[in-house]
């Protein structure tokens, strides 16, 4: 019989898999192996986590394949990298040494100020970050087979992942009561592919999962973005930039499984030790954001 | 008819789907109490160290083994491998109820993962169809060997175990879920019932 692999449906369905999950950034084998035995359903490689991103300044690049590599041989679960954005041959070292799914990421210093990558080139899965419906489905029509709203990384300031993920859903509750007489014009506002924008009202979802991301802090965080309709949530500078790491991603995966159930967020709540060191968003500098890059 | 479905993590909401379609009463079982009233349950895929995690967590694991010594459940992929006795490593929490021997991530790596057509006997016999399955394979273990009751449902060209059956307990290394075809859903309510 015959198979076939790197399917839209392949790449659409790893995302499905790490619903109801926590995807973790991770900087060494070591971490990887503390977000696994925490429950995390995929690990995030990066050479530094974005509040040091921010911290060294500089130009951030793609991770050392080595360091990638190390992490893949440390755990079984599903593991991420982040290229830059429009760097496409990034992407495909990234494929070439096995990666799970690419993020192409604002994080990282972007390659291209004017084109992301052709995703539907590739046979390993990308995830792209929005801050509204128009960029989400711009990234999902150049081959993005998941997408996470973007928030502001490595702030611990959930204001703006609240922002995002308010933006993109509020969008496709707007799409349900429109006329289709009126989906070319939004189609045009937003900047939104039309052919995707007729399927986000046919069904009232997003056309893949989507996740939310950038500043997801606390266990009551993670929770609120599920609440708000987000399929899972990725956590990056908020476990390792913590107090008591192992403790504190246990009780964010616990918080996502049981978003809806406040006893039992108050009870993973309890004694995590301190939080990250917050950077207030509306306190910053524009040029300091990392959620305006993508195009 | 209620069919439950595990949802600590992965897709879930995907098998739900698939049961609403067909008309079958649905919950989400994420604590013990949630298994009652239901015939039968299914694990989802997702990350099987995770669900194991979250199942210990919240003391699932009795209850779960319980429930399935009396009423049909059916694993896909992570679900598959959680079902299983032995899966050659002993790092994650299994509930034992299937006597399998389940290989994960047996196929490689993401690129590896692969959509293929399926001849299953069985499930055309009960769903009176004659055309293929077409099966979703995502970073998907193996079922290397079934021992005792259990009994091969399906397995590729090259004799590799994609499919068991163990009663009314059911493993498949793919993921019925993702497709349109509910045959499958079709044939564990056939065991639930």
């Amino acid at each position: 019989m015959e198979s076939k692999t790197g399917t839209w449906i392949e790449k659409k369905g790893l995302a499905q898999m790490l619903k109801g999950g926590v995807i973790m950034d991770v900087v060494n084998a070591e971490q990887a192996k503390i977000a696994e035995d925490a429950g995390a359903c995929a690990v995030m490689a990066l050479e530094r986590v974005p509040a040091d991103i921010r911290a060294d300044g500089g130009v951030a690049r793609m991770s050392d394949p080595d360091m990638i590599l190390k992490i893949i041989d440390a755990v079984s679960i599903p593991v991420m990298a982040k290229c830059r954005i429009g760097h496409f041959v990034e992407a495909q070292i990234l494929e070439a040494i096995g990666v799970d799914y690419i993020d192409e990421s604002e994080v990282l210093t972007p390659a291209d100020e004017e084109h992301h990558i052709l995703k539907h080139n590739f046979k390993v899965p990308f995830v792209c970050g929005c801050r509204n419906i128009g960029e989400a489905l711009r990234r999902i029509g150049e081959g993005a087979a998941m997408i996470r709203t973007k928030g502001e990384a490595g702030t611990g300031d959930v204001v703006e992942a609240v922002r995002h993920a308010r933006t993109v859903i509020g969008a496709i509750r707007q799409l349900q009561t429109m006329g289709d007489e009126e989906l070319m014009t939004f189609a045009k506002n937003n900047g939104a592919p039309y052919e995707l924008v007729k399927e986000v009202k046919l069904t009232g979802r997003m056309p893949v999962v989507n996740f939310a991301a950038g500043g997801v802090a606390t266990p009551a965080d993670a929770a609120l973005m599920m609440q708000l309709g987000v399929d899972g949530v990725f956590v990056g500078s908020g476990i390792f930039k913590s107090g008591d790491p192992a403790r504190r991603a246990a009780a964010i995966v616990k918080a996502v499984t049981h978003y809806q159930d406040a006893s039992i967020l108050a009870e993973v709540s309890k004694n995590l030790g301190e939080a990250m060191v917050g950077r207030n968003v509306s306190q910053m500098p524009e040029g300091e954001k990392l959620a305006g890059r993508g195009w | 008819m209620k069919i439950g479905v595990l949802a600590l993590q992965g897709d879930f909401a995907e098998h739900i789907s698939m049961l609403k379609k067909l008309g079958v009463s649905t919950a989400e079982v994420r604590l013990p109490k949630h298994l009652d009233g239901l015939d039968g349950l299914i694990i989802p895929g997702g990350e099987s160290t995770t669900i194991g995690k979250l199942a210990v967590a919240y003391d699932l694991m009795q209850p779960l083994k319980q429930f399935g010594q009396r009423h049909a459940v059916w694993g896909t992929c992570a679900g598959a491998i959680f079902l299983s006795k032995d899966i050659s490593r002993n790092d994650q929490p299994l509930l034992g109820l299937m006597d399998i021997k389940v290989q994960r991530n047996a196929f490689g790596r993401q690129v590896d993962s692969f959509e293929t057509d399926l001849e299953i006997d069985e499930l055309m016999r009960v769903t009176g169809t004659e055309h293929p399955y077409h099966a979703v394979f995502i970073r998907a273990p193996l079922i290397e060997s079934v021992h005792g009751n259990a009994k091969i449902l399906s397995a590729l060209d090259d004799g590799r175990i994609v499919a068991a059956q163990e009663g009314h307990l059911l493993a498949t290394s793919f993921h019925p879920e993702l497709t349109s075809d509910t045959r499958f859903h079709e044939y564990f309510i056939s065991l639930a019932s």
